[in-house]
């Protein structure tokens, strides 16, 4: 196991990348990417069993659906600084040209992304799919997929949580940004969901809490936890209880940065609070 | 040549927010249903006024739908506002069988249409949308050009009876029409007279199409513009006596040349007036991110492109 340190200092420098990508182009998510760049990290660093290099099919590999595509800066952030492709194409993020949309897609081809997102509420279906995929290949690793809190208000998520149970789909893993804030305001003032678990577990699923979802040490264990539990006939969800703008102190707890980039002296006032750690792109 | 003076930039959906403000005082049958996007649809000023008027229903769009269509019965005028893309492809069969089908009076309100959305990318700009919404019997298209009249639609939708669907956009573009100007559905504005050849554009293309106008006189062609803020039903006669008069067509649309105004144009001229046409338009692609003015450039939709196309079908009378 890598040291815990170590994917720390990853988690600083993923964070330095999402605000500077965002702050270049004066558009894009900071306030969902920064909250889960502790899940991305421990998710690609650590949990997940990965192939070197990139290939669509991903046979003899887990494999990850971001179905909230709006977060692509801590996505695109974690591929490259996992190897995906160079550290400095995180430079062209929504730019014309790039490679780096601004949701992310397969129509340009980036090693990584599998599937385009951004039209929420699309990627458990999706990772249902590529789950049933796997097990008529013989293929035993697992489907990881994220949704954000906000985005399960969606019906079709539903669909799938129910076809998952049903069907006794138990080699996917699917986390939700348990954030509280969507655009509008807190999900609980724009449409209250109620306990997302009782929902979860009455479809059928097997549902843990990561009450840290910030805190590294904690996201891996339960990340290894959910992975204990598949292969039981049933799916797992893991709630990830997180901060929204986690690690810049003005973005936080707030949805006010869900889809806002900083000027320059609020970058400067993040890049204070995150040390660079891995090299700037 | 008439020319038109800019007095502004505004973004046309904050016309509708505008609109659809003026509406809450005006007509206390106008409700308004939103899914988690009330600041990008300018829908924050109902919210403030009428909020038991107001209905968030979260990221459900096909609930929004389903719900708006549901609220005509007793009278409600409902007017639904997100994205062009989450107002039409998302919700498609709900619009077709509980508003179109149904003949309920509902107004569909979507921003941040075509490529100009920018940044966000090809998952959330939708060029396909008028060719689905034109697609559905009885279903109302309008697509505007600027703020005030997109300010004026709104107004005017409220007023007519049976489905509508609004098109609008998100960035900053040029304010040129008549502040409180009538809003006559499905009836062609001309902006400009001319003898070589018809522009006939919509949405942000308009004002496109009369910076064009503009370099063609110059060059010695001289345009008629037409603006067609209503796709459907289509002004058949304005563009089949323009058609006639100059003997040529550009049409300029932000949409795919599949489904959108220029095939419902050609489709007007073939039957009456067959007529050397050209379409300035996306074709059959996806878009991208990149900053709007980049986008309309590299994807053909701008003041230059429409100079192109009308020299060309002018050479093809
Ligand atoms: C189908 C659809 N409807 C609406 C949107 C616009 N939208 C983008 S992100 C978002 C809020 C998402 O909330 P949440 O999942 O909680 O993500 P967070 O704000 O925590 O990043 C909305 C409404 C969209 N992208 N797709």
């Amino acid at each position: 196991m890598a040291d815990i340190a170590q994917l720390e200092d990853m988690v600083t420098q993923v964070r330095r990348d999402i605000i500077r990508q965002v702050h270049k182009v004066n558009s894009g998510h900071p306030g969902g990417s920064l909250g889960c760049a502790e899940f991305f990290v421990a998710l690609y660093q650590e949990v997940m069993n990965r192939k070197e290099g990139f290939n669509m099919n991903g046979e003899g590999e887990d494999l990850f659906f971001l179905s909230n595509g709006h977060i692509s800066p801590v996505f695109y952030s974690v591929l490259a600084r996992s190897g995906y492709f160079p550290v400095e194409e995180l430079n062209t993020f929504r730019l014309l040209n790039s490679r780096l949309q601004g949701h992310p897609t397969t129509h340009e081809g980036l090693p990584g992304i599998r599937m385009a997102s951004g039209s929420l509420g699309q990627g458990i279906s999706v990772a249902l799919g590529a789950a049933a995929t796997k097990k008529l290949n013989n293929d035993n690793h697992l489907v990881y997929a994220l949704c954000g809190d906000g985005e399960l208000q969606e019906g079709q998520n539903w669909e799938a949580i129910m076809y998952a149970a049903a069907n006794k789909v138990d080699n996917i893993i699917v986390s939700i940004d348990l954030n509280g804030q969507q655009i509008d305001g807190s999900t609980d003032a724009v449409l209250g969901m109620g306990s997302i678990r009782s929902k979860f577990e009455a479809f059928g699923w097997d549902v843990l809490d990561v009450k840290e979802g910030n805190n590294m040490s904690a996201v891996i264990d339960g990340l290894k936890a959910a992975k204990a539990k598949t292969g039981n006939k049933k799916p797992i969800c893991v709630l990830l209880h997180t901060i929204m703008g986690n690690g810049v102190d003005f973005m936080m707890h707030t949805h006010a940065w869900h889809g806002k980039a900083p000027n320059d002296e609020q970058l400067a006032i993040g890049l204070a609070q995150n040390a660079e750690t891995l090299g700037d792109y | 040549m008439k020319t038109y003076t800019n007095t502004g930039n505004k973004d046309t959906r904050s016309g509708f927010g505008a609109g659809l403000e003026a509406l809450g005082k005006k007509n206390e049958n106008v409700v308004a249903l939103c899914a988690d996007l009330t600041g990008s649809l300018k829908m924050d000023a109902f919210k403030a006024n009428h909020p038991e008027r107001f209905f968030q229903v979260g990221i459900a769009e096909a609930n929004m739908i389903g719900m708006a269509a549901g609220m005509t019965i007793g009278g409600k005028i409902p007017f639904t506002g997100t994205f062009a893309n989450f107002s039409t492809g998302r919700v498609y069969d709900q619009i077709r069988q509980s508003v179109a089908y149904s003949g309920k009076n509902v107004k569909i309100c979507a921003s941040h249409a075509g490529i100009t959305l920018g940044e966000d990318g090809a998952t959330h700009q939708i060029l396909e949308d008028i060719g689905l919404m034109k697609m559905l019997p009885g279903m109302t298209v309008i697509n505007t050009c600027d703020y005030n009249q997109t300010k004026a639609a709104t107004l005017a939708i409220a007023d007519y009876d049976g489905p509508v669907y609004l098109r609008f956009g998100r960035p900053k573009v040029a304010n040129f029409t008549p502040e409180n100007g009538a809003f006559n559905i499905g009836k062609a504005v001309e902006l400009t007279e001319g003898n070589d050849v018809t522009i006939i554009a919509t949405g942000h293309l308009v004002w496109e199409a009369l910076e064009a106008a503009k370099t063609l006189n110059e060059a010695g062609i001289s345009a008629e513009v037409i603006n067609i803020h209503t796709i459907k039903p289509l002004d058949a006669n304005a563009i089949i006596a323009s058609a006639q008069k100059t003997g040529c067509v550009v049409t300029a649309e932000e949409h795919n040349y599949m489904g959108g105004l220029g095939e419902s144009v050609a489709r007007v001229l073939a039957e009456n007036a067959p007529t050397p046409q050209e379409m300035v338009a996306t074709q059959d692609t996806f878009g991208e991110s990149g900053t709007p003015a980049q986008l309309m450039e590299k994807y053909g939709l701008n003041a230059e492109a429409i100079v192109t196309a009308a020299k060309k079908v002018v050479a093809r009378k």
